[in-house]
This record gives C-alpha cells, structure tokens and sequence, in this order.
C-alpha cells in the first residue's frame, strides 16, 4: 500500500455549493490494508459531505476503537474529531450533542465496538434519538487483534482459522428498528451509488441515522465460507437502488410512477428509492422488521433505506432545551446572581 | 444515681424504623434547635432499604460549634423494639432514656446508671388520631413534643416551623401541633422538667457562631448550587446513593433560574445515563465541545469513570466529578459514610495517571469549591475531582451563608477564537508554549481552516498526529507532569490556624495533625481536648491533591504527625507518602471505618494510644527529645 497521499488535484475540479472542492474532503492517508471495504466508506463519507454542501468545519467526528473508528482520521481533515474509548462513543456522541446542537455529527463504529463491548452505549442511544449519522462499518471479525469472530458473523460462517461460529449473529439493523430507531438503513461498502445518497438522507435526518454498512475485511474474512467476504455479500445482496435530492436542489430526472416512490425529510430534501416491489414501505417499522426478517431466511442481503419516521424529535428537542447552544452560553445566561444566593440563605435559616 | 447535666452540650439520638416518618419529626426537632441559635448537628444513620429496618438520627448539641460527632449518646428516644437492647447499652451512664411504654419494658433492659422515661406513644395516637398512617406518623411528633418539655425548646418555635412546612395546609398544621402539645403536656404531668440537659438561648455560645448568621443545608445541595453558579449545564448521572442528592438539586434549582426568558425553554440539560460508563463519556463529549459539564457518583461509579478518566486526563479534556463517598469495596456499605476513594480517586484509570482532588469539608466549601472544580477543569483542561461524602453530602449542616461575588468571571482557560487563531502561525494542539504545561485548545465548529485536530486517547506528536514514537509520548507525559506542578499552584490551599496554647506541655514532641473533608470538624474538637491535657498539637487541613509544597513544610517542622481519615488503609497517609519526600515514620494513622462519621472522642483516644506506644519510634528520631 501507499504511505504518500497525492497532493496533485486537478485545476478544474468541481465545487460545491459553497465553493469546496471535493479535495477540501479529505483526510490524511489511511492506514488500513489494502482493499479494505472501509476505506470506500471513507470515500463515501467525504463524497457525501461534498454533495450536500456541509461546512467541514461544522461537522464532527467522532468514533470509538477498531479498525473502523481509525476511519475518521481519513476523510474530512477540516473537521475535529474523537477518537474515544472502546464501545463508547454513543456517550462521547451524546454528550457533544447536548453542549452543540448546531453541528453535524458523523460517528463511526465497526461490529465489535458497537455490538458486543458497545452494545449498551448504543441501544441508549438509539433510544435518546441523537441528532447524528451513526455508520457501522460492520465486517463480522475484529480486526485489529487478528480475526476474531465479532457478535455479528452469521451463524455457520468460516472464520480464518477454520472454525465454524455457532452463535446466532447479531443484526445491528433490526435491533435498531426495535428499539424506535427513525431512520435505518443497510448498505454494502462496495455499492457507492446507494452508499453516498444513504449517507446524504442520513445527515439530512432529525435525528438518529442509522446505516449498517456490510464492509469486508479484506485480510481476516475474505476466504471462502465466509458470510460476510466481498464474494459472498455480491451474491446475495438484494439492493434497493435510491437518489437524495438535497432541498434547494432541482428535480431534473423525472421518476415515473410505480417504479419509484419518494420520501420527503424534515428540511425538505427528498429520497427516491427505486424499486417499487420491495414488499415493504419505509414508514412501516414492523414490515421492515419482517422483510430483514425474510430476507435472511431466504439468504438475502436487504440494503437499501429500511425505515424513516422524518417527522421525529431529536434529544436536545424532547428534553426541552433552547435553541442556542449550550456552549455558547456565558456568565449573565448561566449565574443567577448575588442576590438570588441570599435568598436561598434566607430559606436556609 | 448520676445525672448527665449539660446546658447547650449533649447528645441526643432517635431510635426509629426506617419508612415511619421519623426523619421529617427529627429533623423538626434539629431545626428548632438551630432556630434557637444554638449550635446543633444532626445526622441521618439510616439502612439501605426503603421499609420496616432500624434507623437512627444522632443530634449533637454544642455550644462551642463544635460540629462533629463527640462519641457516646446522653439522652436516647427508642420508638423502636428491634434495636433496643443495644440503644440502652448505648446510654452513656447518668444517661436518659424515653421510649414507648404502652407495653412494659423487659425486665433484661433495664439498667441501673440510666434515668428512664416512660411515654404511651402508641396509645395515645391510637386514641387521638386515625387512620392508622397518622398514628404512626404523629407518634413521631408527640415524641418531639415531650422532648421540648424535657430539654426546654421554645414551643413558638416549633410550632413556627410546622407552619413553614404544611404552609396552606391547615388541618395538618392543626393536628401536628396537637401531637406536639399531648407529647409536652404529658412531660409536664409527670416527669420534673426541663432535665439537667437542656437548651438555653444565648447562653455559652462561640463567639464564631454568634459573628454570622448561619444557614443550616446539606452538601449535596450546596454543590448542586455550585454548579448553578459555576455555569454547568450538562449534568449526566447515574443514580447512585449518597450521591443521587446532587443532581436531584441541580435539577430542582435549574428548573427555577436557567429557564431562557425568550423561549421558556432550558439553557440546561440532564441526562439520566444508563450506566456510570456513559454518564462519565456525556461529560467529556460535552467538556470536548465547550460546555460545563459534570456528573455525580460515589465509589462503584468512580470505577467504571475510571477508563473514561484516564482517556480525559491524557486527550486533556476537562471534566468535573463530585464523589460523594460512601463505605466501599463493592456496594460495601451504601448509606454509611467513608473517605476510601482517595487513592482510586488520585490515580484513577490505567496508565501513568494523576488527578486532581478537592476536598471540601463544609456546605459551604462545597459550594465554593464546585465553583472552582469548574474553573481549573478548564484552566488545566483534565477532569477534577471533588471528594464530598455521605456525611457532609446528605446531613444538615450548620454553615456560615453561601457568598457570591458578582465580578465573578468564569475562567475558560486557554482556548483559541476564531479570531485568535486567524492570528496564530503555528498551533499546534500539544505544543507548551507557554512553558506550564497547559497547551491551547481548540473547539470544534470554530474556524473553517485552522485548528482542526483529531482528540484521541492514543499517543500523538505536539501537533495532534497519531504517534508511537517513544520520543514523541515521553515529551508528552512528561509535560503532563508539568501540568501537575502548575495544578499545585492553583489548587486550594491547605488550612492552618495559630497554635493553641498548652500551659504545661507533657511532652517535647513537635506534634501535627492532618486531615481533610469530614475529619476536620471532630480533629479540631480533638486537638483542643487533647490541648487541656497538656498534649500541643498543630494542624493542617489538606484541601486539595496535588499537595502544596507546604504540606512537605509542615511534616518536616514536625516530629511526628497524625493523619486522621476515614478508611481502613490510611489510604491519605498512602498519597502523602507516594508524594512527598518523607520517613514514613513520621506520619502515624487515626483511624475509624466502621461507617459512621469519626467521632472526637475516637480521634483523642487514638492519639494518647500512639503517643504512649510510639515513643520509641519517636527516640530514633530525636534523640534529644528522650
């Protein structure tokens, strides 16, 4: 692999709508292997913001430890970022959410960090509703300590040494969707054109996005009898194609009836998605659970938008708190005073 | 037979069952007290469990202002069977007993060297009020009442303070001071009243008392005003006793002063995390960003923050965290009171990690010192750590009142501006420019180019770039141990007061007492007992961790020095020892772990003990002195 990013950049590449080109995206080189699914999420991720036209300094990143969560080194170098603790970052996340609602949060996790040590932090947070992007970069293994099962291998996939995983495998998406998650998607790292606008719809959410994200490890659960190996996702992946069009852009495609259907967000922005024989609609959350539910048993892969409520509340909104962020609050909003203080005393006699 | 006699000095203690109402009845007959103007504190001693266990409150009267536990009980009520045997064995001789008469007393219980003094709680409630809940409620009252009679409370008082609390309620007020009066009336009747212990206003008390118009609060809630007035506004917990208390406050207090006057809505927000874990990530996230953030535990919580404090101490991001201590390992004791977090506290997390502590040891303090527990969390950019307990956290205090200066202005610390950092050449997140330790900051969603840095708890270069040169995290940690050294200069110091003059000293020893949080108040009250027997002792009261320099000062001027804390490990001693350079022997351990507050008498007997035994040690030292 490459331990020297370019920094040649054609003179003529597009901008955005703030004037950034996709190079103002980017992070510092990745130190990932070679072919790692990751690295296109990476890719995804930055692209995402792009299109939608995000400040990248209002955005922040924040992840907890794995080879996913190195991932937020290597795209948006314009943005802070959190490197947290090991299945924590829902707190980090949360927290950082309550201090600033105005920024946008983007958190990414892998399998273990979010499914077995950060199983708890992420159901809470699931259920507080966080205004963020939550991305599970999610490859069945634990990279890092060299190709552990994690507690999403598929029950009967081969792990690198042979062994065959006898536990069920967690599934990340319908645990979301039971716990009242208002927006849940899957995709496949290897699938950019429903990767990116996913993302996109995500960031445009009210709430807490999450997108479980089947991302193969490329060193430790690639191999044949893997469930989760580049291979063994193409083969049965059933995608759900989709578009995101951002609000103040224009419609130019025109979608006709039957095939696509579309969703409209709380700011406006619209999601198409394209296959009308999906047996299921978004804004039903039990007939998401059940098509996941059959997908699986038929050997499906279902990736595509699987629910969206747009019309949730957020945290900061259900607890009640001004508009204004917290942390730019000073002294004359948050200290009540020398004289309140003497009546609390008088009460105290 | 001996009678105790005590004018505005003794000990009075409550034997009740826990979920009866005793706690409001007694609490009534503390405040009277205290409205008195006499010197009184009172304690909650009370098991883990809602129903049906015993529990005790303890009130100790002083005139002096002595505020801590003396040791032994002069006049004990018992309203409770389970725990009686030992509640009469617990009468200090010429002491007084009054309980429940409705039945006989067993024959076993009764003593010879105690006065006793039966009342029909139960038959008279039974026959004056209804339903059964009233009765067992106003029992409680009655019992009080017969105590005004015996101890000579001023019954306008009381009945003042029953109408502060049923405010608007008339028909309780009415029947709470019925109780009251059957309880008094029926002293009168038939016992010689007031007793040889009694109350009297004005009468022998410290002129310190009589300088300020004292508040009577818990610590709990001073430090949840702290907070208020420190500018916190993301709180995230875990309940956990004795520490639920804090964030319950600051809920109740930023409900009434942080609502925004524009939007009616909140310039606050409170989390009830789902575990310690989170609590502790939801106040770094928050500090991360900028804003003032806490949370509140006690030892078990302490621990599962520890991971979190370690990446908070070496990613340097401030945060603040009221330990309100209670009797550890494990669940330990729960609602009985202990100083046994220090060292988990001082070293907190994996790793080469050093924290700051502050150890308050008034309501008062902890209502300063959360104020600046929030000022040097930003100014030092680590987590601070204020060291409550159950027993400053969740009794009522006496306190001179909570003071506010309005010039107050709340110290970010070094935190780069847009505008700062438009100016600035070359920032770098870890680069110690200005020599202290402390590097400038920078908060995400401030600059469109400049300033961006990845927060993370894994080893970095000055400019924020993951590195495991070994260079690169030596220069790092070393500077964070400059960082340490300037905390020293920060921290509040420690408490020394003038010596106390020994007419004939029975020894030529240097003596020295050191102590912290809860321990001060019955240390004070030692040292001036042990001062009348001829035993000079100075003290110093230890404010905060890092040490000041003059702590080192004080053991050096001294042949020898107590250090009195509550925890079976001496776990204070232990720090002083790890960070000062010092012979151990010179420090020797007071000691008492056994959940309720230190007493003086306890602290007193521990030192003549030492005093009698160590000489020895005390000849190797200092020859001269034999």
């Amino acid at each position: 692999m490459s331990y020297i990013k370019p920094n040649f950049r054609h003179p003529r590449l597009p901008t955005n709508a703030l004037g950034y080109t996709v190079a103002d995206y980017d992070g510092s080189i990745s130190t990932l292997c070679a072919g790692c699914g990751h690295d296109s999420i990476s890719a995804a991720i930055r692209n995402a913001c792009f299109l939608s036209s995000i400040p990248p300094h209002r955005i922040a990143k924040v992840s907890g430890i794995g080879c996913s969560s190195k991932m937020p080194t290597y795209f948006l170098g314009k943005s802070h970022g959190f490197n947290s603790v090991h299945g924590r970052m829902p707190s980090v996340a949360t927290g950082a959410s309550l201090a600033n609602r105005s920024l946008t949060y983007i958190g990414v996790s892998g399998d273990g960090d979010t499914a077995s040590i950060g199983m708890g932090q992420f159901i809470h947070l699931v259920r507080r509703n966080v205004n963020m992007t939550y991305i599970v970069a999610n490859n069945g293994c634990y990279g890092l300590t060299k190709g552990q099962d994690s507690a999403t291998a598929d029950e009967g996939s081969i792990s690198k040494y042979g062994d065959v995983n006898a536990f069920e495998g967690i599934d990340l998406a319908s645990l979301a969707l039971l716990q009242g998650a208002s927006f849940v998607a899957r995709s496949f790292s290897g699938d950019k054109e429903q990767l990116e606008p996913l993302i996109r719809a995500a960031m445009g959410h009210n709430g807490f996005a999450f997108i479980d994200v089947i991302s193969p490890c490329v060193t430790f659960n690639n191999h044949v009898g893997s469930t989760k190996s580049y291979a063994a996702t193409r083969d049965h992946l059933d995608v759900m194609p989709l578009d995101f069009v951002p609000m103040r852009e224009e419609i130019r495609t025109q979608y006709s009836e039957g095939t696509s259907k579309s969703v409209t967000l709380h700011d406006g922005s619209v999601i198409y998605l394209h296959k009308a024989e999906t047996g299921f609609a978004t804004d039903d959350r039990t007939g998401s659970l059940n098509a996941i539910q059959k997908a699986k048993e038929e050997g499906r892969i279902l990736t595509g938008l699987l629910y969206l409520d747009p019309d949730t509340q957020d945290l900061n909104h259900n607890l009640d708190i001004a508009s204004r962020p917290l942390n730019e609050l000073g002294k004359d909003e948050l200290c009540p005073g020398s004289k309140v203080l003497n009546s609390i005393n008088e009460g105290l006699r | 037979m001996k009678k105790i006699k005590g004018v505005n000095d003794f000990v009075v203690k409550f034997a009740n069952v826990n979920g009866t109402g005793s706690a409001s009845a007694n609490h009534l007959f503390a405040k009277a007290i205290f409205r008195m103007g006499i010197p009184v504190s009172p304690r909650n001693i009370f098991p883990s469990n809602i129903q049906g266990l015993p529990t005790w409150y303890e009130v100790r009267v002083s005139a002096k202002g002595y505020l801590g536990r003396r040791g032994g009980v002069d006049l004990m009520v018992c309203v409770n069977p389970q725990s009686m045997e030992k509640d009469i064995q617990s009468i200090e001789p010429g002491g007084y007993f009054v309980y429940d008469n409705t039945k006989p007393l067993a024959q076993h219980l009764k003593r010879d060297d105690i006065h006793y003094f039966g009342v029909p709680f139960t038959e008279m409630c039974m026959k004056e009020f209804s339903p059964p809940r009233l009765q067992q409620l106003l029992k409680n009252v009655v019992y009080v009442g017969t105590l005004a009679a015996l101890l000579d409370i001023d019954f306008p008082v009381l009945k003042g303070l029953l109408n502060d609390q049923f405010k608007g309620k008339e028909k309780l007020i009415s029947s709470n001071v019925h109780a009251l009066e059957m309880g008094y009336q029926f002293a009168m009747d038939n016992f010689k009243c007031p007793l040889p212990i009694r109350l009297e206003r004005d009468y022998n008390i410290a002129p310190h008392i009589l300088e300020a118009p004292h508040i009577l609060m818990n610590g709990n809630t001073a430090t949840a005003l702290g907070a208020i007035y420190g500018g916190a506004t993301v709180a995230a917990w875990y309940p956990i006793t004795p520490s639920t208390s804090v964030v319950d406050a600051f809920a109740k207090y930023a409900k009434r002063m942080r609502i925004d006057p524009g939007s009616g809505k909140k310039n606050y927000a409170i989390v009830q995390a789902e575990d310690e874990l989170a609590a502790m990530g939801m106040v770094i996230g928050a500090g991360w960003n900028g804003a003032r953030a806490f949370t509140a535990t006690s030892g078990p919580g302490l621990s599962l923050m520890s991971e979190f404090l370690g990446l908070a101490y070496f990613a340097e991001l401030p945060a603040v965290l009221i330990d309100v201590q209670r009797s550890g390992p494990s669940t330990g004791m729960p609602t009985r009171s202990q100083q046994s977090d220090v060292l988990a506290a001082a070293y907190a997390s994996h790793g080469d990690t050093k924290q700051v502590l502050l150890f308050p040891a008034t309501p008062r303090e902890c209502f300063d010192m959360t104020v600046e527990a929030f000022d040097l969390a930003e100014k030092l950019q680590t987590p601070v750590i204020m060291m409550s307990d159950l027993d400053l956290g969740m009794n009522d205090w006496m306190s001179p009142p909570l003071e506010w200066d309005d010039n107050y202005q709340m110290d970010r610390g070094k935190v780069l501006d847009k505008e700062a950092l438009d100016k600035a050449e070359k920032w770098g997140r870890y680069k110690d420019v200005d020599g202290d330790g402390i590097c400038y900051r920078t908060l995400p969603g401030t600059h469109p180019d400049k300033g961006a840095f990845f927060t993370r708890g894994s080893s970095k270069n000055e400019s924020a770039i993951y590195s495991e040169s070994g260079e690169d995290y030596v220069k790092n940690v070393d500077r964070l141990l400059r960082k340490f050294e300037t905390a020293k200069t920060m921290v509040p110091r420690p408490k020394t007061h003038p010596p106390i003059e020994v007419k004939k000293p029975k020894t030529k020893l240097k003596l020295g007492a050191l102590f912290f949080g809860t321990s001060a108040s019955p240390s004070y009250e030692a040292v001036e007992m042990l001062a009348e027997e001829g035993y000079p002792i100075n003290t110093m009261r230890i404010r905060a961790f890092p040490f000041h320099e003059s702590l080192d000062e004080f053991i050096d001027a001294h042949d020898l020095s107590f250090v009195i804390e509550q925890n079976r490990d001496g776990q204070m001693r232990q720090l002083i020892m790890n960070e000062c350079e010092i012979p151990r022997n010179k420090l020797i351990s007071v000691l008492n772990y056994s959940g309720t507050p230190i007493t003086a008498r306890t602290i007193a007997d521990q030192i003549r003990q030492a005093l009698n035994t160590k000489s020895a040690d005390v000849v190797q030292l200092h020859p001269e002195d034999a």
